[in-house]
């Protein structure tokens, strides 16, 4: 059976200028992932998982090597590019959820339907926040929130537009360990159910152990990858 | 992408508007448009209404002025050519019922009058207008409503002017050659032409202004002007539409430039204000533009949904500060009613635009720049809060603002050396005040360490945000300056000048004194206990050549002399050379001089026309050509309130011509009837009471000063919404500095204490700085410009130091009380 790959990393690098001199925080870092893998990126802090994060959403540019998303090269898009095609194929989930903090928790959700211009953004964003059960909610503004709501309302606003790929970010950092596992739950079970593809970067081993794959990076090199027990 | 942007923009807009910043933008920008379309409506209207009386103000389609009575030949000329014609003569008289007087400006018109432009009329003082289809009968007068509500006399009423006595009929509301819109300052009185022999009122040498008007199709008007002016006297003057008004238009246009300048200086501030929120606005709204384009929002979308609700709040801005500019400039019309006579045009909306062009500027030089740096944020930032967007160019970052200054100043003064004049004078002005601004800030910050706890933080907090206290002391400075330095000159330097003056300083003019007259004249002012100046002659005469050369048709540098070239003017002859006069060139004249053909000249005739002593100068006196050497230059003491002229002669020349004299004396009527005796006994005299003159004096400056003074409130206002913005600008700062403070153990009252500490120190040094500026203007003002004695005035400090305390106080706490509201715990969260 043939895999459709809809991530790829090519040879990877991204160096920055320090006051020490130029620093490497990614190294050849390659790699593919097949539609519908859950895939999680572990490893130390400062061992180059949010950079390698930047660079697979095309947050950021490699020094050099490329970065394949649905099969589009994003090292060669400029930014504007970049960013239509986040718009397309890319949701995200942050550990400090990054709501807009003037819109409703629906508004959050529609924002992305209506930036691709979508003209049934209320209706999909409702029925996405009924899945991930804030429908008593949805009119609320994020201070009214709690965290778990929060989050909720960010992983909602990332698979309202189904992308092909959704990169999460620590997304139980800021929550407590109940509310953090009823939140991974429900990332999973939209997972499954939307067939996205996710990419999640998290300290937590137990989390990880939940994907399909893990990959582990240190001092800004992908380590060997091993089967998930 | 717009229609896409409008709902996020609109929405947003709507939710974001309590975070303040947006609240400063509109509030800045309804500011400076307030300014600049009150002060646009009322200098448009009241061009209005001198381009609309250009067609009326002259009564005709010609009209031929003289001092002296115009001969028939002209109206039989001008009837043969098919033209309607009509005589109007002017003279100041007094006025009587029983003992009641008013100074009043005579017009006796005889029928036809208007010719063009309409009387109206009603039938109480004060009453509803209409269209008067005729002139006063025989016998009958049509006073104006403020004559007779000054003489207590209503229509029915018998009215006493010189020898005859006139039934009140009607009461005259407006006619169209009353002289523009600036009055003159006696009311009105109509009269028909047939009565004025039985005034006696006309004797040899009185001041009479005789006008004849003529009116009928353009090309028989414009024949006769040719005919005219070749046959008509070097002092008859001939006035058509196009010469009527453009003394008053440049007078108007120069006000009109003057406040409009002055309402700049309001915009400019609120421009800076713009600017301080427009970069909280930016720091604020990194994290959600790299969320945006995160989400896939490019940059032109993110710039064109900022760039949406600029538009929105630069529109919105514009038409309420159209509105409070139009309600001021109505109020301001209401207050200067006496001043401009008869009812305005209504406003056009030209200055509407101005206002909606002022308010995109502003947004565009000052909102832009922090805007477009705002789109270019990497999307990066939602990982790593350390990205920024990449600085601008200097040329983005400045060149917006820099234009948009460049283009409002133009726009306004149209005309590029004023523009170098004022852009140089505001720049060294505000340079000026931000360096003392900067001293100050300085050394009150130094002294810190003597003072408590929540003094010290307030001063350390001005410390800490130099350049924005700076900033707000220079602007709020700037507008409470030029607030104290009106009061300034209008309240104090009239007072010292009328302090400098003599308490027995003559009060009453008397002109027009008979020859035949004089000695009894004098004789009865004595009788009644008045201390009479100097008697002088009078007489009418105008130049006509310098050195043998023709003046007319010479161009002068100087417009003043332009004016002494083509005008009469009124020349006496004396041996005594008053107190009140120096020689400053030549000598006075001699007993041997006496006789010769020689004149000497103040300082300002002379300076204008650029005379030396010797220059030969030819007057036309009553017809007669007559030369005269320049023997000496005068330095006349005009507000001595004695008879002074420009131009005087030894006896001996001019002894024959018929003139008339005047007088002025120190006078204090017994009764109200005295006067009137005086009056009934001399009617061909004219009588001007200086203290009311004085009053009305005082009372145009007074509205003068309102109206600039109205203009100058925005510049506060404008400073106030500075210290708002700066204010805004500091919240988070102030929030988080609040937590620390709380938590460390710090009550609400102790902080509340620093911050009131902080904006009384800033009020307190803007009003000082004001003080200080609107004491040295001042003192310049009284030494080299009005030429009084300065006295030093202690209010001046204690309302700009203490005024400028409490408001700053009162405004910055008010923008700040909540930052102590916000719970600690939840501010130290990030919350």
């Amino acid at each position: 059976m043939t895999l459709d790959i809809v991530l790829k990393a090519e040879n990877l690098t991204k160096q920055v200028t320090s006051p020490e001199g130029p620093l490497t925080i990614l190294r050849n870092v390659s790699f593919e992932i097949a539609a519908g893998q859950s895939v999680a990126v572990v490893g130390a802090s400062g061992a180059g998982k949010s950079t390698l994060l930047a660079l697979l959403a095309g947050l950021d540019a490699p020094t050099s090597g490329r970065v394949l998303l649905a099969g589009v090269d994003l090292t060669a898009l400029d930014e504007d590019g970049r960013a239509r095609l986040r718009a397309e194929q890319v949701g995200f989930v942050f550990q400090s959820f990054h709501l807009v903090q003037s819109l409703t928790a629906l508004e959050n959700v529609m924002l992305p339907l209506e930036l691709a211009g979508r003209t049934d953004a209320r209706r999909t964003a409702l029925q996405t926040c009924e899945r991930v059960g804030l429908a008593q909610r949805v009119g609320h503004y994020p201070r009214q929130l709690s965290g778990g709501e929060q989050q909720r309302v960010a992983i909602a606003r990332a698979f309202v537009t189904q992308p092909a790929v959704l990169f999460a970010d620590e997304p139980t950092g800021n929550l407590d360990t109940v509310t953090g596992e009823k939140v991974v739950s429900l990332l999973f079970e939209l997972n499954a159910n939307s067939h996205t593809t996710l990419m999640l970067v998290t300290h937590d081993r137990s989390l990880a152990r939940r994907c399909s794959r893990i990959l582990e990076l240190s001092g800004g090199e992908l380590l060997p990858e091993q089967a998930v027990a | 992408m717009i229609r896409r942007a409008v709902p996020l923009a609109l929405r947003t807009l709507v939710r974001e508007w309590h975070s303040g910043e947006l609240s400063i933008v509109l509030l800045a920008l309804t500011v400076a448009v307030a300014a600049l379309t009150g002060v646009g409506f009322l200098v448009a209207r009241i061009g209005a209404a001198v381009d609309l009386q250009a067609n009326e103000v002259l009564a005709a389609d010609l009209r031929l002025e003289s001092p002296r009575p115009i001969a028939a030949t002209y109206a039989e000329e001008a009837r043969r050519r098919g033209l309607q014609v009509a005589d109007s003569t002017g003279l100041l008289s007094v006025v009587f019922n029983g003992d009641e007087s008013q100074l009043s400006n005579l017009r006796a018109v005889t029928p036809g009058y208007p010719l063009r432009g309409r009387v109206m009329v009603a039938d109480v003082a004060f009453g509803a207008a209409s269209v008067a289809t005729d002139i006063p009968a025989p016998g009958e007068v049509w006073p104006e409503s403020k004559l007779l509500a000054s003489i207590g006399a209503q229509v029915g009423a018998e009215l006493s002017i010189g020898a005859a006595r006139f039934k009140v009929t009607r009461v005259l509301i407006t006619r169209p050659d009353q002289g523009a819109t600036f009055a003159e300052l006696a009311p009105s009185i109509l009269i028909n032409a047939g009565d004025l022999p039985a005034t006696e009122l006309i004797q040899p040498g009185s001041r009479v202004s005789y006008a004849m008007l003529f009116a009928g199709s353009a090309p028989a008007v414009r024949d006769f002007s040719v005919w005219l002016t070749s046959n008509k006297t070097p002092s008859e003057r001939l006035l058509d539409i196009s010469e009527s008004t453009p003394q008053i238009k440049t007078a108007i246009d120069r006000a009109g430039r003057f406040l409009s300048l002055a309402s700049l200086v309001a915009v400019l501030l609120c421009a800076i204000a713009v600017a301080m929120a427009a970069r909280r606005y930016v720091q604020r709204h990194l994290d959600s533009v790299a969320l945006l384009k995160t989400l896939g929002a490019t940059r032109a979308f993110t710039l064109t949904v900022s760039l949406l609700q600029l538009l929105l709040i630069g529109i919105v801005a514009a038409m309420i500060g159209a509105m409070i500019g139009f309600a001021a400039q109505a109020g301001l019309v209401v207050a200067l009613k006496d001043l401009l006579k008869g009812e305005l045009p209504p406003a056009d909306w030209t200055p509407v635009w101005f206002g909606f062009s002022t308010s995109i500027a502003i947004l565009a030089g000052f909102a832009l720049p922090p805007l477009l740096q705002l789109s270019r944020t990497p999307a990066l930032r939602v990982l790593r809060r350390d990205v920024g967007p990449p600085p601008l160019l200097i040329v983005l970052a400045f060149g917006p603002a820099v234009a948009a200054v460049v283009l409002l100043i133009l726009w306004v003064v149209r005309d590029v050396p004023v523009f170098i004049w004022f852009t140089a004078g505001l720049g060294v002005f505000l340079g000026l005040l931000a360096l003392a601004g900067l001293v100050l800030v300085r050394l009150t910050t130094s002294m810190r360490s003597g003072v408590g706890v929540a003094w010290r933080y307030g001063l350390a907090n001005l410390g800490r945000r130099r350049v924005e206290s700076v900033v707000q002391l220079t602007a709020f400075g700037c507008g409470l300056m030029v607030l104290l330095l009106l009061a300034v000159v209008r309240n104090d330097l009239l007072n010292d000048w009328r302090k400098s003056l003599p308490s027995d300083i003559p009060n009453y003019f008397f002109i027009n004194i008979p020859s035949e007259e004089r000695d009894e004249f004098v004789a009865f002012l004595r009788t009644q206990g008045a201390a009479t100046s100097r008697v002088l002659p009078m007489i009418r005469a105008r130049l006509t050549a310098i050195n043998g050369k023709t003046v007319a048709g010479t161009p002068f540098a100087n417009p003043r002399g332009q004016g002494f070239a083509n005008r009469e003017q009124n020349i006496t002859w004396t041996r005594e050379l008053g107190p009140d006069n120096r020689i400053v060139a030549g000598h006075w004249f001699t007993a041997a001089e006496v006789g010769q053909p020689l004149v000497s000249v103040s300082t300002e005739f002379q300076e204008a026309l650029g005379l030396v002593i010797g220059d030969r100068l030819t007057f036309d006196v009553a017809g007669e050509l007559f030369t005269a050497r320049v023997s000496s230059v005068r330095k006349v003491k005009w507000d001595s309130f004695q008879p002074n002229f420009f131009l005087v002669f030894p006896p001996g020349p001019l002894d024959g011509t018929a003139g008339t004299w005047m007088t002025s004396a120190y006078f204090r009527p017994q009764s109200s009837s005295t006067l009137a005796d005086l009056v009934r006994r001399f009617p061909s005299v004219s009588v001007f009471d200086l203290d009311d003159l004085l009053a009305q004096v005082r009372g145009v400056i007074d509205k003068a000063a309102l109206a600039v003074q109205s203009v100058f409130l925005f510049t506060l206002l404008a400073g106030l919404v500075v210290l708002l913005a700066a204010v805004q600008a500091s919240r988070d700062e102030r929030r988080y500095e609040s937590a620390i403070l709380r938590t460390l153990g710090a009550n609400r009252r102790t902080v509340l204490q620093g911050i009131l500490a902080e904006f009384a120190t800033l009020g307190v040094l803007s009003g000082l700085l004001a003080a200080v500026g609107a004491s040295i203007a001042g003192y310049f003002l009284a030494k080299h410009v009005l030429d009084v004695p300065y006295a030093p005035e202690p209010w001046v400090w204690l309302i700009g130091i203490a005024g400028g305390g409490l408001l700053v106080s009162v405004a910055g706490w008010l923008a700040t009380r909540s930052v102590v509201a916000h719970p600690p715990l939840v501010t130290l969260r990030g919350g």
